[in-house]
Parts: C-alpha cells; structure tokens; sequence
C-alpha cells in the first residue's frame, strides 16, 4: 500500500518537474528585466515563491484532469454522436459547446466592456452606462454566436471532409474587404476577438472532439480533417464583430 | 488567510466558468446520447483536477507573475526610462529609441506562450494524432517563436502609430502563400495555433504592456492603439507554425536524398 503512495507521489513530482520547466523561461526572463535591465530586487519575494508553486501545482493538476477527463469525454462523445448518426443532433451539439463556452468566457465579458467604453467616446452610442452596457451585452452574444457557428461550420467541414484552406482564406478575404468598410474604432476589437474567445477549457473540449469525429468517420485522416475547429473559432468572431460595428 | 479566501474564491470563479460546459457535456449524454459516459469516475475526477488545477495557476499568477508584468510594463514605457531622467519627451519619438520594449516583448510574448495550458493541450494531442511526427516541443517552440515575433511587431506598430490593418492584410498574404507551399498534413494544426497561444497567460501581461505603452508614447490614444497586439499573437504563430513545417519537410528530403545518394555509391 505505501509503496503505491510513493510512487503516485513520485509521479506528481515528476510532472511538478515538467511544470516547473515550462515556466522556468518565464522566471529567467523576469528576473533578467528586473535585476539586469531595471537595477532592482525583486519585490515581495516570499509571495512570488508561494505563487510559483501554486502556478507549478496547478498546471500539472491542469495536465492530469486534461488527460483523464477532457480528452476522453471529448472524443466518447463524437464517437457517440457518429456512431448515432444523427447531424442534426451533433450540429445543435456543436453550436451549444461553441456558444455556452463563450458567452461566460471572462476574458471576453472585460474586452466587450472595453470595447464599449471605446465606442462611447467615439461618440457611436451615447455616453450612459446604460447604453454601454446593452452595446457590451450585445458584442458579447455576437461573439458568442460567431463561435456557435464557427465551431458547426467546422463540424460540417469534418463530415464533408472540406479542405480547410480555401474556407480560411476565403474568411481572410472576407474580413480584409470588411476592414475596408467598418467604422475605424470597432477595426482593432476585431481583430482581438478572434484571440479572445478560446478558453483554456473549450481549446482540449473542442480539438478532442474534432479528432474524435475525424477518426470515428471513415476516410477521415485526423491529422488533416480533425484540427482546425479553432482556426473558425478564431476567424468567424472577426467577421461578425466587424458586421455588429457596421450595423449598430 | 487572505491567500486561503483568494483560493476560494478563485475556485468558485472556476467552477461557475466550468459549469456550463459541464451541463452541456452531461445534458447531450443523458437525453441525446442516452448511454453511460465511459470511465465516468475517471472523466469526474479529471474535471475536478482541471478546475483545481485552474485555480491554483490563476491565484499563482495574480499572486507572482501579473504583478511583476504590469510593473516590468510600467518601468519599460516609463519616458524616464527611455529617453533618460529630466530628458524632454519629443513630440515625435524615434521608434528605435524603444528597444528594450521590442526585446521584452519578444522575450514574454515567447515565455509566457511556453507556459500556456491550452497550447500544452493542443500539443499532446497533435504528437498522439500523428504518432509522434509532431513533437511537443518542436510545436510549442516553433508557436513560441511566433507569438514573440508577433508582439514584437505589435509593440513596434503601438510606438509608430503605423496602422493595424497594413500588417495584418501582409500577415494574411503570408499565410495563404505558405499554405500552398506546405505539406497539407500541418496546414489545419498550424490554422489552430493561432487561436490557442492567446488565453490565461499571455493575455493579461501583453495587454498591460500595450495599454502602458498607448498611454505614454505622445500621440496614442490608450482606447484605439491599446488593442490589437492579441491579433498580431494569433496571426504570427500560423506563420511560424507552416514555416517549421516547412523547414523539417525540406531537411527530412535533403536526408534521405544524402543517404539515396551515399546507397547509389555503394
């Protein structure tokens, strides 16, 4: 019994080892700036080293419940659905991952505010908190529609086994030839949209299940057809952001 | 104490941002799925250790890193930094007088990239899907790259005033051509990788470094050149991506053409 206590305890040291390397680039370079570049100690040292660890612990919990829980629901759940047969529920499955994990995400709820303060001083809505919050409100359900959409347009592609590239760039020429015509304030949120909406949640949820599907649908290879469910999910919010700012 | 109330509450925070995917997950497999998920203990364990994990990287990083950050981005566009103390600020700044600027960027864009928990994702699922072709590493380091480069570039455009569009619309034409002239099995995972480097890490350091640099460099405006150095870190890493790519198609051709060669010797 303590034997195997040891050695679960000597794998979370191991993997606590790992963690500590992925972020050793980080201490290198901030210690680097503040004592080389600025001539300064560093402040509140105690509190940095107790961060740390929690920053080491909690990636390597991060990596063990990716591996035990997301990927495996991910890919059991598209293997379910394509053993089923049936698109249209895999397609409201899609849109709901792709709109529920948005419309929460905290990092969008701060840059639609953001976005709204933006647009108040520019003088495009009126200047009340009132009339921010529904312009934030619905930057945020655009953004949330977009990524519902991305993600079934990609569950589309992977069934039809569309190639990638001619949609992406097709998205590419669509947003440059929007850029053109959308007011000059809503161009840079637009633009951040894109990177904004996928959470270190939805990223491992949706690329389980589009390799899931890839490999579950014969003639499938999921290396080409199973990624690329972020790459809508990331160009599509563009698009629609751009549209919200020409409309409104 | 305070550190055991800021866990909590973090936790709480985790979970109320977990629930809903929860829902969504269990709510297709009970009434659409109908079928008892696989390992369920395994998948309700794994969720638990994900939202423990989360919380402790989110109360380690407000608690170490994001203070350093802002404080590094404060000090570097600090004028008194730049142009030296009791130096006039000019009106029209030389961008090349920002150096450090660039070089920080570069070294954080690329470090915090690194420690991003859903490029780690992203990454052991692509070694698993090709059977090792794609290294972990290889793939971290090669979106590391160009998510420096990337903000590099951004911090550059923030200190010219030059506009976004222009870099961006040449990104793209970058991106289309490399497709063409990369092998198709990387061409989906490289499109990915520009939305994964930018989530619970990089975000929160690159935009106080904007935000810091919009409000001090004379002559931006925090609310219009503030944003956009998240889009120049998810349009780089496509590049860098298709580029290594590209870069170990062509050493693996010119090695089997050596060893092809060296077996006619024979």
């Amino acid at each position: 019994m303590w034997e195997s206590v040891i050695k679960a305890f000597l794998s979370l040291l191991k993997s606590m080892a790992g963690s500590l390397r992925d972020l050793a680039p980080i201490i290198v370079v901030v210690v680097f700036f503040q004592i080389i570049i600025f001539g300064q100690p560093l402040p509140n040292l105690g509190e940095l080293l107790i961060g740390l660890l929690f920053v080491t612990l909690g990636l390597t919990f991060f990596i063990y419940g990716l591996e035990m829980g997301l990927f495996p629901i991910g890919e059991s759940m598209a293997h379910a659905f394509a053993r089923k047969g049936s698109v249209a529920w895999l397609i409201v499955f899609a849109f709901s991952l792709g709109f529920g994990t948005t419309i929460a995400e905290p990092a969008l709820i701060a840059v639609a505010a953001e976005a709204a303060s933006v647009a108040a001083n520019a003088a495009v809505i009126e200047k009340t908190a009132e009339a921010q919050l529904s312009y934030a409100t619905g930057l945020r359900y655009t953004v949330a529609l977009s990524v519902g959409i991305a993600i079934v347009l990609g569950v589309i592609r992977i069934l039809k086994g569309w190639p990638i590239h001619l949609m992406i760039i097709a998205g590419y020429l669509l947003v440059v030839t929007m850029t053109v015509f959308a007011p000059k304030e809503i161009i840079g949120i637009a633009y951040d949209s894109g990177g904004v909406t996928t959470s270190t949640i939805t990223v491992p949820l949706v690329t389980a299940l589009g390799v899931g599907l890839a490999s579950s649908i014969k003639g499938r290879n999921p290396m080409i057809d199973g990624f690329g469910l972020i790459a809508f999910a990331s160009l599509l919010p563009m698009i629609f952001v751009m549209a919200y700012g020409m409309v409104i | 104490m305070i550190m055991l109330v800021h866990l909590y509450e973090t936790f709480l925070s985790t979970l109320k941002d977990v629930l809903p995917i929860g829902l969504i997950l269990f709510g297709f497999q009970l009434f659409v799925i109908r079928r008892p998920i696989p390992n369920l203990k395994n998948v309700i364990i794994g969720f638990i250790y994900v939202v423990i994990g989360l919380t402790f990287f989110l109360v380690g990083l407000e608690k170490a890193l994001f203070p350093l950050g802002r404080l590094m981005a404060d000090q570097l566009t600090n004028p008194d930094f730049i142009f030296g103390k009791d130096a006039s600020i000019p009106d029209v700044v030389n961008w090349a007088d920002y150096y450090w600027v660039y070089i920080f960027a570069f070294a954080i864009g690329f470090s915090t990239t690194i420690a991003e928990p859903s490029l780690m994702a992203v990454a052991i699922k692509a070694r698993d899907v090709s059977g090792g072709a794609i290294g972990v590493w290889g793939l971290r380091i090669a979106v590391a790259l160009g998510v420096a480069v990337g903000i590099s570039l951004g911090t550059f455009r923030i200190v010219t005033g030059l506009s976004m569009h222009y870099f961006i619309i040449t990104g793209y034409v970058f991106v289309v051509l490399q497709t063409f002239y990369s092998p198709k099995m990387i061409i989906p995972l490289a499109y990915d990788s520009g939305g994964v480097t930018t989530s619970t890490v990089t975000v929160p350091l690159v935009a106080a470094l904007g935000l810091g640099l919009a409000e001090t460099v004379p002559g931006r405006n925090p609310l219009l050149d503030g944003f956009g150095l998240i889009a120049f870190a998810s349009l780089f890493p496509v590049m860098s991506v298709l580029a290594y790519a590209q870069v170990s198609e062509y050493l693996a051709k010119r090695q089997s053409r050596i060893k092809e060669a060296s077996n006619s010797d024979e």
